[in-house]
């Protein structure tokens, strides 16, 4: 019940930061899971909106999230293969995932133009909120150097997913 | 034969420092979602080449729409400048990433 609770709490503060700022800091295998999940869950997001959309910008917008975050995610396990680090799955990870599948049966339901905006939008607060808690929560509490650098990395590259999907929004109004 | 030598020689100082020879190539390089130096002096005739050190693709896309350039990962990409002016320019993939190339005559 508790646990069920928490992870209820958990998704419902997905569509605002707080999700991530866990009681306690989170661990750097924790971390790892943490961004490697986030990316396959926009992975997923992009192969839906290849499925369904026939709008040019979106799906180039989708090629280019499975491209990057593919990318991002093959560096990430060379990363922990590395380290030697086991990315340990945590409530965190288990909310987003959840939280995700919720949302690509929402919008499995919808069909051209309201399923562009709508996978668009979420693309928009998708990575806003994973930006928002690689900034305040992720890069903050990582302690090896090298998955520090590579969070850096990769919230460089999803504030510019973040603009670029802020940028098709616009065009789809 | 003396005052031959001397023009060639004259010659090949004209050709070295003036006209379509003098064109250079400037570098940008790409690393970690920047553009590097963000901005750059040029002169109609040179070439920017962008030398990709990301794994992922990036672009460097006119703000005026004039010229875009796919730059794959690990890859450079060209641009031979052919309009005075300045153009601001960034990555359609990632906006965030921004540059300047002042083009003088």
């Amino acid at each position: 019940m508790i646990a069920r609770l928490s992870a209820g709490v958990l998704a419902a503060c997905l569509l605002s930061a707080p999700v991530f700022a866990q009681s306690s800091k989170p661990t750097d295998p924790q971390i790892a899971h943490i961004a490697y999940t986030a990316g396959q869950i926009d992975i997923e997001a992009a192969k839906q909106a290849l499925k369904k959309s026939k709008n040019k910008e979106v799906r180039e917008f989708a090629q280019d999230m499975v491209r990057d975050h593919t990318e991002v995610n093959k560096q990430a396990l060379a990363l922990v293969k590395k380290l030697n680090v086991k990315p340990e799955d945590n409530d965190t990870s288990r909310a987003l995932t959840k939280e995700a599948k919720a949302k690509r049966a929402e919008l499995d339901k919808l069909k051209g133009a309201a399923f562009d905006k709508a996978y668009v939008a979420n693309e928009v607060a998708f990575h806003k909120t994973v930006n928002n808690a690689l900034e305040t929560t992720l890069i903050p509490s990582a302690k090896n150097g090298e998955l520090k650098d590579l969070l850096q990395t990769g919230l460089k590259i999803f504030q510019g997913h973040e603009q670029h999907a802020e940028n098709v929004q616009a065009d789809l109004k | 034969m003396m005052p031959g030598r001397i023009a060639l020689a004259g010659l090949v100082v004209y050709a070295l420092s003036s006209g379509p020879a003098s064109a250079e190539t400037i570098r940008v390089t790409i690393d970690k979602l920047a553009f590097a130096p963000t901005e750059v002096n040029a002169k109609v005739g040179d070439t920017i080449e962008w030398v990709n050190k990301d794994a992922l693709a990036h672009t460097a896309t006119a703000t005026n729409g004039d010229w875009n350039v796919v730059i794959a990962p690990k890859q450079s990409g060209r641009l031979v400048l052919k309009k005075p002016g300045a153009a601001d320019y960034f990555c359609k993939y990632h906006p965030n990433m921004k540059g300047r190339v002042i083009v003088s005559p």
